[in-house]
């Protein structure tokens, strides 16, 4: 039962809600609404869970003393007392001069742009080190790369300005991105979702059980 | 040539580099040219040609990371449906963004109030803020605006806001515009309400994930799209603004060179030292 009553949940849920697109009658649509909502609260009762398993890994690791304790321990008073301030504040949270926002523009945000300005640097240090060709594969690759990349910037007319109009790097640029780019992602796409599809039917059929966790 | 102490160069060389690259420009710019794609064109178009009055739903889905590529889109975005008297619904799918989304939009309509517009909350605009749940927010969104969002960002009852009155679902609204750094964003818009309530949609994304875009842009389900800092840049001269990321659009030239020439001189080095070795 532990296993035969989910796989029913599974396969019965499933194909209700891929009925509820097809069949607009209320008897159907009401309860398949109502399972919309109870798929929004179960993600948002995902962040009380996420939390709550964030602060039992870094306690534990930090009662254990484990080498980058400190860290945990950083990550644990950050994340107490932000949501103990965001709980103090209440509904005001939001209101000029709160710590909440306080937080949010001089901490979390400044926080966040500064990891994506490091990516520019190591994108250099990168490209110099590891991008190298050795095939000819890797070849169009990077003339596609160096195109795309000059062809995206106004410096890139500016260097080909000399050339006829189809030939500058934005007109190139705009040709790889709306011919090979683009049948190269539609292929990648309905890929993903034939991938998708077989996917959704093996879980409803009961083929597909790992999300229930254990081996089979 | 011999290239063999470039291969020994301390990387940190390249981190100074990069950093006056961008810095430099950002300080002094140089005013290189801005040219215009017909993807940006279709953007303003798209907005451009909405009757006044209309109803558009604008949903911001980013958070701080994505801010000098998002933002500008989002302020010359809304202040151009301000100026076309659309009024505006704001969403925000991202937990993180919900804060930095009603501090760009409340700038915006301040600049509108400072130039002597009318612009009012509840009337005009009304953020929703941010509702966990991803493509089910979007699906349940097709049920009922104020179903999904019973309270807005500012915690006012969402079915007393004046706008809100007239909001029921995907159909009252005229066009969904979406700003996007990720998941979820442009790809399950299209694919959940696009496809399956027909609402007319445009995009504004990161560089990194516009050409994943492309196929719905050439298919019609995107009606314009604003490919990264770029798309923003083209769209403010569009506008005839100079915003943040006209400002960017030097310093990234600069950085887009220097990245293509560590590729070919890091080819060269690895081309001599086989050379060498051979």
């Amino acid at each position: 039962m532990k296993r035969e009553l989910p796989l029913l949940l599974t396969a019965v849920i499933g194909l209700f809600m891929i009925m509820s697109f097809f069949v607009p009658h209320h008897l159907v649509s009401v309860p398949a609404d109502y399972l919309q909502q109870c798929a929004v609260i179960v993600v948002a009762f995902g962040y009380v869970l996420g939390g709550a398993n964030a602060l039992r890994v870094n306690l534990e690791g930090i009662a254990r003393r484990q080498p980058d304790w400190m860290y945990k321990l950083v990550l644990v008073a950050s994340l107490v007392l932000t949501v103990v301030i965001g709980i103090l504040e209440g509904r005001h949270w939001q209101d000029t001069h709160t710590i909440s926002m306080f937080l949010y523009n001089q901490v979390y945000s400044s926080m966040q742009g500064t990891m994506f300005a490091l990516l520019a640097f190591y994108i250099a240090s990168a490209a110099f080190r590891a991008f190298r060709i050795r095939t000819v594969e890797a070849g169009l690759l990077a003339a596609a790369a160096l195109i795309v990349m000059l062809g995206r910037v106004p410096i890139g007319d500016w260097f080909t300005g000399w050339l006829p109009p189809a030939l500058r790097a934005s007109a190139v640029q705009d040709w790889i991105m709306n011919v090979p780019q683009n049948a190269a992602k539609r292929a990648v796409l309905m890929g993903a979702a034939l991938g998708v599809m077989a996917t959704g039917l093996r879980v409803i059929l009961g083929i597909e059980r790992s999300y229930l966790g254990g081996g089979d | 040539m011999d290239l063999s102490k470039l291969e020994r160069l301390d990387r940190r060389w390249l981190f100074l580099v990069v950093a006056v690259l961008v810095m430099g420009p950002l300080l002094r710019p140089l005013g290189v040219p801005l040219g215009s794609s017909a993807p940006v064109g279709q953007f303003y178009q798209a907005i451009d040609r909405l009757p006044a009055g209309s109803i558009v739903l604008m949903s911001c889905d980013y958070d701080p990371g994505g801010k000098p590529e998002m933002v500008p889109m989002t302020r010359t975005a809304f202040r151009h449906l301000l100026d076309r008297k659309c009024r505006v619904v704001f969403t925000c799918l991202w937990t993180g963004g919900s804060g930095l989304v009603d501090e760009t939009i409340e700038t915006v309509a301040n600049e509108a109030r400072a130039h002597g517009q009318s612009v009012v909350y509840g009337r005009d605009y009304v953020d929703l803020g941010y509702k966990a749940g991803y493509e089910a927010v979007m699906v349940l969104m097709g049920k009922g605006i104020v179903n999904a969002f019973p309270q807005d960002q500012r915690a006012n009852q969402t079915a007393s806001l004046p706008l809100m009155r007239e909001v029921r679902d995907y159909s009252s609204f005229a066009l969904l515009v979406n700003i996007s750094a990720g998941y979820p964003g442009t790809k399950e818009w299209v694919q959940q309400v696009n496809s399956r309530f027909h609402l007319p949609m445009v995009s504004g994304c990161t560089a990194v994930s516009a050409p994943e875009y492309f196929p719905y842009l050439q298919s019609g389900q995107l009606r314009g799209l604003l490919g990264g800092m770029a798309g923003a840049a083209e769209y403010e001269k569009l506008r005839g603004e100079k915003g943040s990321a006209t400002r960017g659009m030097d310093a990234q030239s600069l950085a887009h060179v220097f990245v293509a020439l560590c590729i070919v001189m890091g080819n060269l080095v690895q081309w001599s030292k086989t050379r060498r070795g051979a």
